[in-house]
């Protein structure tokens, strides 16, 4: 079978003045049809950049310096620009925290949807509008034919990210990139939200990558996880496994970190330290200034992901690969 | 464990705080039947609150977007003038003193913010920041003593005196949040309004502030007014929780009492909805219609558009906050009539 997305050895850097950045220092996973991926970790550890560099949108002094990305068979990271547009919102769609990001604040939403799917089909534009009442009412938006005339700042946080993911949605992508798509919405918002992304990728056999550093979200949407520090994946695997057994010290940090519910009150546990900047990365595991059990090895090598062949799951931690 | 009483430190007695957004004369005229006539837009941000904030606690203050939890904080700090209502510390009634006579309320009561990079002046350094509230509160320290003092609380947070000299960039944001703590806690306080002190942080430099701020109550027996949205941190550290909807209170229960037994169908639902670890999908409280604005309020019960148990007497009676059997208080007439 092949993978809806196989991204191997992906290296992204960013050409600062003083010199330049590896945001992405060779990650590596593959998706398959319908499958759904959170990627988690924290603020600077190469989330969005990873996303963004799936469909080549990486900003300015952004450039992938390596790696492959195979989407549906096809090496799409060596496409031209021209060619790459047709795959963004055609066949992968992005949605983005903040929906006024998809969003243009001087048009309607019926103009928005109907030049979206006017570019992509070849349909009449009354043919247009029915497309987009129909994904209106699948996104569970009320009285769709009113919301065509209105403009986005007419509508309510919770409804913009409704009506970003019906665009999204106009085309059939097989894969969708959502980064922290509720992170700005309440609770009770959020759940409507996710709940809905979840059923509409489940309907269609859509594709997921899940953006956010919300581990409960990620576990109630999705089938497996990748976890990043520093520009790279130091653990993945099924989501249940890694959330209620996981391996990399990092990731168990960030699980125990976590109130664990009932209320009890007593210590969090912390990680010492923080997430080094991406310019001064420590040699060998880069988690190792933070790492309990961080010993001489992990000061100089920096360890590989690699499965033991019996836990499911792959862990970049020299603390597996001494059992080995 | 924790030494909190029943006793209120800070009590709120039917605290109203609107807001005029009317804008200038000429964005207010308006012509009604060929007749010029001036508008007033207000923003009804907190409709009628009573609350006690008990000696030694932490009280949350959860809620959407816009309910009214910072406004409800900024009030009790007197940040805000109210519309109407009472507010009082320690039986001192503080809502309508002189600012001559409020400064000592003004040390006594302090402030957390969300954003440490906005709430740092970004050209004094932690000793310029933390020495200027303390002289002006304290003037008759010496200069060795106020010294001391900046490195005893640096200590207390965690971040090393030695770096006393540097700027608040040169700091993490975990860092910056625990140097706005310490500038709390050097004039000696008695109660903090954490407004979202965690909502800027990564998880693993949360859970640092989080033990701080529960470390501090224990210590210096602090009181907390802590508004988030994050419901799994409400459930962790808390006393009690306050339960805010379009600037009314709905719901205030015991922690415990709260997070299993929830009253007001809006808490339910809030409650239903937080994203657990190890939860497969999604088995929330699906809430019909969106949150209206605090210009046009509902009549009755201002969450009656959205509420799955509305009937007629909740569209025109406004619901009283009333005790519980499971010792809770909510203010819902379906809970008062039995019906749910
Ligand atoms: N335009 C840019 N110029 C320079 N460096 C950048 C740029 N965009 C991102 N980076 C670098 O790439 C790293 C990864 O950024 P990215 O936005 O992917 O983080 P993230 O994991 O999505 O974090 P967050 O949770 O805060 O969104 C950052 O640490 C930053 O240093
Ligand atoms: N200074 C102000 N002038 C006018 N309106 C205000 C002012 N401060 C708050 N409001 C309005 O009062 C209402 C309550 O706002 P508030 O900031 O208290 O909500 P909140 O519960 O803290 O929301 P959030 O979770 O987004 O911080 C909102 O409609 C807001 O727009
Ligand atoms: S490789 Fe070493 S330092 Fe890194 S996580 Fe494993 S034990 Fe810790
Ligand atoms: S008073 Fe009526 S509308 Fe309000 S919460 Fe109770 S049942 Fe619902
Ligand atoms: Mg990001
Ligand atoms: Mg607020």
């Amino acid at each position: 079978m092949t993978h809806l997305l196989d991204v191997q050895d992906l290296v992204v850097k960013f050409r600062l003045r003083s010199g330049d950045l590896t945001a992405l220092n060779g990650i590596n996973f593959t998706l398959n049809p319908g499958e759904r991926m959170g990627l988690v970790g924290e603020s600077g550890a190469g989330k969005s950049v990873a996303g963004f560099s799936i469909i080549n949108l990486i900003s300015k002094p952004g450039f992938i310096a390596s790696g492959r990305v195979l989407f549906e068979g096809e090496e799409i990271s060596a496409y031209p620009l021209e060619q790459m547009r047709d795959i963004r919102g055609n066949r992968i769609s992005m949605i983005f925290q903040d929906p006024m990001m998809t969003l243009n604040p001087v048009l309607t939403i019926g103009t928005q949807m109907v030049e979206t799917i006017m570019a992509h089909n070849k349909v009449s534009v009354t043919h247009a509008r029915e497309i987009a009442l129909e994904k209106l009412s699948k996104v569970y938006i009320s009285s769709p034919g009113k919301r065509l005339g209105q403009y986005p700042h007419e509508l309510s946080g919770g409804m913009r990210q409704r009506v970003v993911i019906a665009i999204s949605l106009l085309t059939n992508p097989s894969l969708i990139i959502a980064d922290e798509p509720t992170t700005a919405l309440d609770v009770t918002i959020q759940a409507e939200v996710m709940a809905l992304l979840l059923e509409l990728c489940r309907d269609d056999n859509m594709g997921l990558i899940l953006i956010t550093h919300d581990l409960g979200v990620v576990s109630q949407v999705t089938e497996k996880i990748a976890v990043m520090y520093a520009g790279r994946i130091v653990e993945q695997g099924p989501t249940e496994a890694i959330v209620s057994a996981p391996r990399h010290p990092y990731t168990q940090g960030l699980i125990k970190a976590l109130p664990q519910g009932g209320g009890g009150g007593g210590r969090l546990h912390q990680i010492p330290g923080m997430m080094p900047n991406l310019t001064s990365i420590p040699p060998g595991c880069a988690f190792h200034p933070r790492c309990e059990h961080a010993m001489d090895i992990c000061r100089r090598e920096t360890p590989q992901l690699f499965g033991d062949g019996q836990t499911p799951g792959l862990v970049a931690c020299h603390l597996y690969a001494q059992t080995r | 464990m924790k030494a909190h009483t029943t006793e209120p430190l800070v009590s709120i007695t039917n605290l109203v705080k609107h807001f005029d957004i009317s804008g200038g004369f000429l964005d207010r005229i308006s012509f009604a039947g060929g007749l010029p006539s001036l508008t007033t837009t207000t923003v009804k941000a907190i409709n009628g609150v009573s609350l006690d904030i008990r000696q030694g606690e932490i009280l949350s203050v959860v809620g959407e977007s816009g309910c009214g939890k910072s406004t409800l904080g900024r009030t009790v700090l007197g940040l805000y003038p109210p519309t109407s209502g009472k507010i009082a510390f320690r039986d001192m009634r503080i809502d309508n003193l002189s600012a001559q006579d409020m400064l000592p309320y003004r040390r006594r009561m302090q402030m957390v913010f969300q954003d440490p990079y906005a709430s740092l002046n970004p050209r004094m350094t932690v000793r310029q920041i933390l020495e200027e509230p303390t002289r002006f509160h304290f003037p008759d320290l010496s200069t060795s003593q106020v010294q001391d003092k900046v490195a005893e609380v640096m200590r207390q947070v965690g971040v090393d005196p030695a770096w006393a000299g540097r700027f608040p960039h040169e700091f993490s944001g975990g860092q910056r949040q625990r140097i706005s703590i310490a500038r709390a806690l050097m004039v000696d306080p008695e109660f903090i309004v954490a407004d979202e002190p965690i909502s800027a942080l990564d998880v693993s430099i949360q859970a640092q502030i989080l033990n701080l701020i529960m470390d501090c109550q224990e210590r210096f027996g602090l009181t907390y007014m802590f508004i988030t949205h994050d419901l799994s941190v409400v459930e962790h550290i808390s006393t009690r929780v306050a339960v805010m909807y379009l600037g009314t209170l709905c719901e205030l229960a015991d922690k415990k009492n709260l997070y299993g037994d929830p009253q007001h169908p809006y808490s339910r639902a809030l409650l239903s909805a937080i994203p657990r670890l190890g939860t497969k999908g999604f088995s929330h409280i699906r809430l019909k219609g969106e949150v209206p604005t605090p210009i046009n309020l509902p009549t009755g019960c201002v969450f009656h558009t959205r509420c799955p148990h509305v009937n007629e007497r909740c569209r025109n009676e406004i619901p009283k906050l009333l005790g519980r059997p499971n010792g809770s208080q909510a203010a819902c007439h379906a809970l008062e009539e039995g019906r749910i």
